[in-house]
Order: C-alpha cells, then structure tokens, then sequence
C-alpha cells in the first residue's frame, strides 16, 4: 500500500541527513559568497537588479550584498537575516558574522560525518561562544575616562572599519569627519541628524562636514537670498488650496461672478493665513508641503523666504536643529517657538544650489557633504561613511574596544583551544571546532590580501602563545606586526555582536533535521 | 469505479461525476488513512523532547519558520491529505486547549494507529479496537488521576512554577536562558491572575517582540508597550503621572453616516464654514484638556493642525492605535474607551505612572512604554533576539510557557514527565487488560504498545538505546512501585523525574491521552473515501 501524498502537488520534503546537507551547502555557498569582501584587501562586488532600468550597485558591505540577493534556500536565509540584524544594530561586521557562521558550520559538517551528533556539537559551541566572550572581556581597553585618549580610540576605529571600504584612500579625512560628526550626537544614537548629501561631481576628497545644516531645496524667485539672524517657522501646512476640512462640503454658485467672489475669498482666506504667519515676526518659512505661486509671491513681496517642499525628515531635522516646533497653526504667534540661525545663504555645490543654514543653535545635528565621480562611488561612500557613524556612535555608548587585524579572534582561539583541552567528553571536539573556525577569519583576511594564509597564520598563533601580546595581521606590510602600534583597533560591541549571532545562527541550522517546503503560491499571470 | 451495477452489469450512476471519482474502500481505506496519520506522526517524532530537533519550513511565499513547536510545525506544513488534516486539528486543539505538548498527541495518535494497523492485520474488527482504545484511555486517565500529586506554590514562592515552566522550555532553541525566560513567563501569569477564581486571562499578557539585540534583554514590562510613536516628533518624550484620553473618534471634522451635502454658494457661507472647521480643532483639543488629560491616545490619525494644536497646548499624543492595544490600554489604565469628545469626562481617563518612548540600534525605530499603571492587571513581555526566526519562536515558546503557567493555576494537580506518566499508564493499562473478556483486550494491549512508543522516541532522539532504556525503567517502576521514574534525557545520572523536576499538568497529559484516543477511533471508523480523483 503505498503512502497516499500528505503534501500538496509542488510542495517537497527533505529529511535527515539530506536536509542537514541541504542547509549546510546553501548556508556555506552563501558565507564562499562575501568571503571575498573581507578586510582590508576585500573585493567588490557589481549588483545589477532585474528590476526597470538594471541598475548597478557597486558595493563591498556585506549586508547590501546579501539584501540584494534572491534566495531560495531556507538556511542561506537565515544568514542573510544575521547580516541584516546586525546591520541594524551595531552597523559594522556583517560581513565577519556570514563568514563566522559559515565557518562554524563548515566545522559542524566534518563533526557530523564523524557522527557526533548535532546536539552534542550545540553544547560544545555554546560552552566555546561563553569562552570566547569571557577572553575578551578579559583582554578589553576601555578610554572612557580620559578624553583625548577616547577621541584617539574612536578615530582609530573609524579608520580600521573605513579601510576596508572605497574611502580607504582618504580614510583619515573621512574618519575625521565621522568622529566630529559623532561628538557632535552627544552620546545619542539617533543617525538621523547627521545628514548625509550626495553631489556628483569633485573627488572624494572635497567631501566636507559642514557644521550647519543643508538643505537640498531652492529658494524661490525674487526672495532675498542671504539673510542674517534668520528668524525660522518650521510649518507642515497645505500652501496650495487650504481646502475645507467639513465632510461633504462642495461649492455651488449659480453665475459667474458667484464664481469670482468665491475666489476672492479663497484668495483672502490664503492671505490671511501668510498674513498671519508674518505676524510671527520672521525672516524665513520652511514648510513641508507645496507653496503656491501666490502665496510665494506674498512671502516675497515681504521679504521673507519661503522654502516649500521640504521633505518630512528635513522638517523633522530641521526643527531639531534650529529649535523651532514644527507647526501648523498660526493663531497665537507669541507662543509659538521659533527657530534661529545665524545665516542662511544659498550655496553651490557643483552645479547644484542649496540652502545653507549656519550658526544654528542645537549644535547637534550637522550634514555631511559627499563628493565623488559617480553616482556608484557616492552610493558606496555612504554606505561606508554609515558604518563607520554607526560603529562609532555605538562605542561612544559602550566604550570598550579591542584591537583589529585578527588580534580578537586569535585571543578567542586561545582561549577557546585551552577549554577543549580541560573539557571531557565528545563536547570538545566542538569547542576545537569553534577555535579552528574563529582563525578562519584571520585566514581569510591574509587570503583576500594576497599573502600566505598558512604561514603567517601559524606565526600569530606562536605570537599569541606569550601572555599579553598584540600581535596581529598587518595586511599593508603584508608581515605579523603589533595592532597598538599600528593603531588597528575595533569596536568591543561589534566583536561580540558578530561572535553572539554568528552563534546563534550556527546554533538555528544545526538543530534542523528536516526540511518542507510548502507548494509556492499561485500568483495568476498579470499581463 | 462504481458503486453499483444492474443485471448487466453496467453501473448505475449515483455521485456526480462520478468516473472522475476514486474510492477506496473497506480495510484499504482504512490502511491508507493510517499510513497517512502515521506519515504526520513520523516527521513530528524527531521534534519530542528536550532533545528533540527542529524542522525548518518554507512557506509559499518563501519565508522561513524554524519551529520545535508541533503545533507551529503542522500548521505550517501546508497538508492536503484529509487524514493529515484531522492529525493538524488535533494538534491545533490541543494547542488551544492545554497550549502544551503539541506534538506529543500527534506522537502518540500515530502509537496507537501503527498499533491498530497490527490488530486489523489479525483480523480484528476496527470498531472492537477502536472500544478497546476507548476502554483503555479510560483506565489510562484514571490512572493518571490517582498518581497525581498536588502542586504547591503560593504567590511569594513561585519558584516551583518556574520549574515547571523550564522543563516546557528545555525543548525549545531558547533553552539558553531557560531560567530567565521562565521567571518572565510565571511573574506574568502571577501578575494577571485571578487567584482566588483560579482564572488566568492569557489576552492581558501581550508579547512582543522586537528584531536586534539578545535573548538575554527579553523583558518583562508591567505596563503595555505600543510599537507606535508621538504623533508629533517634538512632543515631550517622557510623561508622568499621565492622565490618558481613550479615544476612538479621529481628530477630524466629524463625518455624518447620512448622505448629507454642504452647499456653498455665498461668500459669507464660504467664511462661516472656515470658521466653524477652525472651532472644530479648538473644541476638540479644548475638551480633552478640559478634563485634564496629559495624554491623547487615538484610534484614528489626526488632521497636522489638529496634531500642531495639540502639540501647542502641550498634549501629547499617539496616533494609529490598534484596537487591541487600545482596549490592553484601557484594561492596564483603567481608563475608559470614548468614541466621543463629548463624552469625555475626568473619571473617564485613564492613568499609568509613566509613559515613555525608547528607541533601538541605529535604525529610528520607536516604542511606547506604558508602566506603572493603575490596574497592572495587564503586563508585555517584550522579546529580542537575533533575527526574525529567532524572535517568533521565542513567542511561541513563551507562549506554550505562559499556558503551562496558567494550567497549574488553575489546576495544581501534577504528574511526572520524562515518559514517567506514559511509562506507568502501560503498566496500568496492561494490567488491566486481562479482566476484559472479548477481543477487546488486544486492543487495550496494544494501547499499552503505543504509550511505551513515547518514551521510545524520547530516548531515540536523546541518543539512548530505545528499547533497553526503556525496559530498564518500565522493571525499575514494577520493581519499586514508584511511578516517577522515566528517561533521563539530559544525561543528569538519575531516572527519577522528582530529583529532576520534570512535570507535566495533569489536565495535559489526560488531554493528551482524551485527544490522541478520540481521533483515532475517528480514523478508523471511516471504511470508505470517496475522492476527486486527479485530473
């Protein structure tokens, strides 16, 4: 008697051992994949979209790659998610963490072909990922105190995440630039002030942080375009037809100078309100949504200047910046808050005009000007330049750091490798698989720079047998050299954000034993 | 196929359609739906257990579940087969029912038909198995009812419920911080429970979750959190002693449910009608100060200068809230839900101690904290976590967790997990066997059969020798006459489940027992399918 199906017609089903071998080689495929990008010397990769108009991003951030990718296997899923969550949370290190979790499960393979089982292999990598987070831990510098030692730490970060990256040319400008764009923050995370702007055009060089505010707006025909002690209303309000609000309410006239006078009111009603938000005594009016030409003409015939079409986050920054509120009605002018600035003016950049607001009060929010050859180039820029401000506002909050260049992960090994030794029981062969996955990385590191892999790799780990040692990949000499001297430091909260998910999502596949993959869903053929 | 032929034999048609029709039927029918409820029972087996794998699934959209969840899994599954079918409702209704042991009915319903499928064989009718299996699950649960111990715990020492709740989480991928997720799960139940009635009201636990960070930073919230932020970005981020406004009616001009029309033909009507809009807006805004709200929360969106006036008069305010989290609100806060301004009144609001908004990582995602409320009736559990998958199963555990929790309180009658209780059922169950006369007693032997298979698949999948392990527990259990002893799946050193603390509620077990019978005397009753034959 056969088995009558249980699964719908397109649906399939993979068990045990093929399902685990499934889910191995998609994960591995995926972590070979961005293997290429890593450290300092890592390749790039072309994206090109099937989406209208195939357009090509040109990238080496892990994450991009990874989000851009179409996927059908369930675990290369998995890893794109860690790339993608860590991303979002510390902004660095997405590539490390596929790699890192590649690693483990490429060890995890061999363990299961020598028949250990896929729990047993979970312990032993939990017991190892505790390990390796306590070396750390162990081994962290912490500057907090000391502020010009602090502010040397963060550049060095900036330079270590920036040097694997396109701006790796100017990298000490560029994390000059991110670092006083962070001190700036204050210790928030919120990246949404620190605007970013990409103009075509110039080299990457002429990037600038400015310390005002830029906004990609023109200033509208007639109206001045340079003003001193800028009195500022920040307004979301419709400057078109202020339509009535009142559900159901329609125009019905029966002639034609019906028609006028309702227009002549229209017309009061608009100049009532500009009269009105004269009335708040300022210089300058910054709205959200369209300004009509009439109402621009008004504005102009007072002298001020009216920005229309703002975009929500420039309102929102905006605000910030200038410390005005962000209003919509204009009844009571003397309790509404206004923003000020020292100096508005309109600036070009390239061949571009923006408006330049300077001297504001909050000092909190500053926009960062992004020049380049291309629109690729620009794209990957900040992207870079993104990394490099989330890393940096994440240690401000979290001081520790740790050096770079493989250092962290061959303390991890070390420590890791001791553990095997003391544990017994089939768990430590796990925890020596966990350590000979963590040296991958410094592996990978020398591989992507053209170096032998092999020799330099044993050489660090007779290093590292000393006590004390910062010893690390020095990929530009192409030799082991000590990290401190070299100033190749990383962020503490990235280390172990990449060592936890990484983990974790070795952890997730491991415990897979069998795969169904439902019948996908029809979608009818749209012509 | 036909179903019946005249003198000449050519058929008379009865079904519709019928030659697109298949039919099995008699003991084939009855054979291809166990194999069927075995296929389902099968995939689930390996999932048992605190060692039990897991199973990933893609749904038809591509997205990816990884679940121990037997419950979670078979939903997911996506079955055609009818038989199948009833083997996802089952587990379903368990899941509705007890919240636990989802995949050990399904485990135990494909026991007990692998077992009938061997006494068909013999020949034996399948209504006398399917009595047999109605009489043994009867002896079964009774027996269940005279081993259970009573379970002690007060509100001050909760520390046996959090035991209780770890053993229903060591199966799961977070068995990491089992502990910690567990003493989150029982200070929720603790915290909305009703114990004097015994009652716990699982909808005033709201879980949430939140991708990014670590399982470690799962919290427990005595408040409510909304995934919603200001409605405008330079409101006050941080309130206390908030006075909350409930409202379900929009910041808008009202709009009448009549088919109505404004007609505007005159200046003056142009003028009025502008007026009376901007009075509108002031009113509102006005009455909700009036009664002294520090707070506006509102199931509708607000017009910008509605929300620019209540920003100006200093009156916070949250946009776009769901209905559920309202009605979470006004439960927590004790406050009412008005559907009218004019219905506002002080005695209406709600109040809570604070109420702030937090922000995460680097993305400018924005949650609302809702704490110390006047009725803490209602808490959140607030889940993060690596990724996605991670986030979702971590629900579903804290879920099945938050059941256990609940079923205790409400019932504080335990019995031993491990296998223990299925293990001493067999025993019960065969010996009384022997006082039914008829063909019934193979039936209640084979009953027997199947209860042993889950401590079978248990040990099977901690890597034990199934049969050994097994026999060695079932002469240890004869032996001492202690029915606490089953398999020692974490490889602690000792059989007795009272020094491990692995329990079980007793309602579960005998729901399982009740669930897992009656389905199956369901499967075999059927003698004939009658099926759209493919085409």
């Amino acid at each position: 008697m056969p088995i009558d199906k249980i699964f719908k017609d397109d649906a399939s089903e993979e068990k045990g051992e093929r399902a685990r071998m499934a889910s191995f080689i998609g994960a591995m495929a995926i972590a070979d994949l961005v293997k290429s990008t890593l450290g300092p010397k890592g390749m790039d990769k072309i994206l090109q979209s099937t989406g209208r108009g195939h357009s090509v991003t040109v990238t080496n951030d892990g994450a991009t790659i990874l989000k851009s990718l179409h996927i059908d296997n369930p675990a290369a899923k998995v890893l794109v998610d860690i790339s993608k969550v860590q991303d979002d949370e510390v902004g660095d290190g997405t590539t490390s963490v596929v790699v890192l979790a590649g690693e483990l499960l490429r060890e995890a393979e061999k363990l299961v072909t020598a028949k250990i089982h896929p729990m047993t292999i979970i312990a032993g990598y939990r017991m190892a990922a505790e390990c390796a987070r306590d070396a750390l831990l162990k081994r962290v510098i912490d500057n907090k105190e000391n502020a010009e030692k602090f502010r040397s730490d963060l550049m060095k970060i900036a330079m270590t995440t920036l040097c694997s990256k396109i701006l790796s040319q100017d990298k000490e400008h560029f994390a000059e630039m991110a670092v006083d764009a962070v001190f700036r923050l204050k210790g928030s995370t919120n990246l949404e002030a620190i605007q970013i702007i990409k103009k075509p055009g110039g080299s990457l060089r002429d990037s600038f942080l400015d310390e005002g505010f830029i906004l990609d707006k023109k200033i509208g025909i007639g109206q001045p375009k340079r003003i001193e002690n800028a009195k500022i209303l920040v307004a979301n309000t419709a400057m078109d037809t202020d339509k009535v609000k009142i559900y159901g309410a329609r125009v019905r006239v029966d002639s034609m100078t019906k028609v006028a006078e309702i227009e002549g009111a229209e017309k009061e009603k608009m100049k009532d309100k500009v009269n009105k938000i004269l009335a708040h005594g300022i210089n300058c009016f910054v709205n959200r949504q369209l300004i009509y030409n009439f109402p621009e003409e008004l504005f102009a015939d007072a002298g001020v200047l009216a920005i229309e079409h703002a975009d929500f986050e420039g309102i929102e920054r905006l605000g910030l910046v200038t410390g005005g509120e962000i209003a919509s009605t204009f009844d009571n002018p003397e309790s509404v808050k206004l923003g000020h600035c020292k100096l508005i003016e309109e600036i070009m950049i390239g061949e571009d005009k923006l408006i330049h607001f300077s001297g504001v009060e909050m000092g909190q929010a500053c926009s960062i000007v992004l020049r380049g050859a291309s629109h690729h180039v620009l794209d990957e820029a900040e992207r870079s330049l993104h990394d490099a401000l989330c890393v940096l506002s994440q240690t401000v909050n979290d001081s520790r750091v740790l050096l770079g260049g493989g250092w962290p992960e061959m303390v991890m090994a070390k420590e890791v490798d001791e553990l095997a030794r003391k544990t017994a029981g089939k768990k430590s062969h796990a925890i020596e698989a966990f350590s000979r996955a963590l040296v991958a990385i410094p592996t990978t590191i020398a591989d992507n720079a053209g170096l032998d892999s092999a020799e330099l790799v044993a050489q660090l780990r007779a290093e590292h047998h000393n006590e004390g040692c910062n010893a690390g990949i020095d990929v530009i000499s192409g030799a082991v050299g000590d990290m401190e001297e070299r100033g190749i430091y990383e962020a503490f909260k990235v280390k172990q954000a990449v060592l936890l998910s990484a983990t974790e999502a070795a952890e997730m596949i491991l415990r897979v034993d069998e795969i169904i993959t439902c019948a996908p869903r029809r979608r009818e053929d749209r012509m | 196929m036909a179903l019946a032929f005249d003198e000449f034999g050519r058929p008379f048609i009865i079904l519709r359609e019928q030659d697109q029709k298949t039919r099995l039927r008699g003991i084939d029918a009855q054979k291809a739906n166990i194999a069927a409820g075995k296929a389902v029972a099968r995939i689930l087996r390996s999932s048992l257990g605190p060692k039990g794998m897991d199973k990933m699934l893609q749904g038809p959209d591509g997205d990816v579940t990884i679940s121990n969840d037997g419950a979670t899994i078979l939903e997911q599954m996506d079955v055609d087969n009818q038989i199948a079918k009833l083997m996802v409702e089952l587990s379903r209704s368990q899941d509705y029912e007890i919240g636990d042991g989802t995949t050990g009915v399904v485990v135990m319903a494909g026991a007990l038909l692998e077992q009938a499928e061997r006494q068909l064989d013999r020949g034996i009718h399948p209504i006398r198995i399917a009595e047999g299996y109605e009489m043994a699950s009867r002896v079964a649960v009774e027996h269940l009812e005279r081993i259970a111990q009573k379970f002690e715990f007060d509100v001050n020492n909760y520390e046996p419920l959090v035991q209780t709740c770890m053993t229903t989480l060591s199966s799961k991928i977070v068995n990491r911080c089992k502990r910690s997720l567990a003493e989150i799960a029982v200070k929720a139940v603790l915290a909305v429970a009703d114990l004097e009635r015994r009652d716990v009201n699982l909808d005033l636990i709201k879980v949430e979750g939140k991708v990014g960070g670590k399982l470690e930073d799962t919290e427990l919230i005595y408040g409510i959190l909304v995934d919603k932020d200001m409605s405008h970005p330079q409101m006050p981020k941080q309130i206390e002693d908030a006075h909350i406004a409930i409202l379900t009616c929009p910041f808008e001009p009202p709009k009448p449910k009549t088919k109505h029309k404004v007609d505007i033909d005159t200046v003056e009507k142009f003028e009025t009608l502008r007026k009376q809009e901007q009075q509108y807006f002031d009113e509102m805004v006005q009455k909700c100060k009036d009664v002294g709200a520090t707070l506006v929360i509102c199931q509708w969106g607000f017009d910008d200068e509605a929300n620019h006036l209540l920003m100006h008069r200093n009156l916070p305010a949250v946009r776009w809230v769901g209905g559920v989290e309202l009605e979470l609100i006004a439960i927590a806060t004790g406050g009412r839900i008005v559907p009218r301004f004019q219905e506002l009144t002080p005695e209406k609001l709600g109040k809570a101690g604070m109420v702030r908004e937090k922000s995460f990582g680097t993305t400018k995602e924005r949650m609302l904290y809702i704490e110390h409320c006047a009725n803490s009736k209602a808490v959140t559990i607030f889940i993060r976590g690596g990724n996605k998958m991670m986030i979702e199963e971590t629900k579903r555990s804290i879920h099945d967790a938050l059941c256990v929790a609940r079923n205790l309180i409400r019932n504080n009658s335990i019995v031993y997990g491990g296998g223990a209780a299925e293990i001493t059922c067999s025993l019960a169950v065969d010996a009384a066997a022997d006082k039914y006369p008829g063909v019934e007693q193979y039936a209640i032997r084979a009953f027997a059969e199947a209860l042993d298979s889950v401590p079978m698949a248990l040990a099977e999948n901690s890597g034990l020798q199934p049969i050994e392990t097994l026999s060695a527990v079932k002469s240890q259990q004869i032996k001492e006459n202690i029915p606490f002893y089953g398999i020692d799946c974490n490889d602690v050193g000792t059989n007795d489940m009272r020094e491990q603390n692995v329990f079980e509620t007793l309602i579960g077990k005998q729901q399982q027992i009740l669930l897992a019978t009656q389905v199956v005397k369901m499967i075999l009753k059927i003698d004939d399918v009658i099926s759209n034959s493919e085409y």
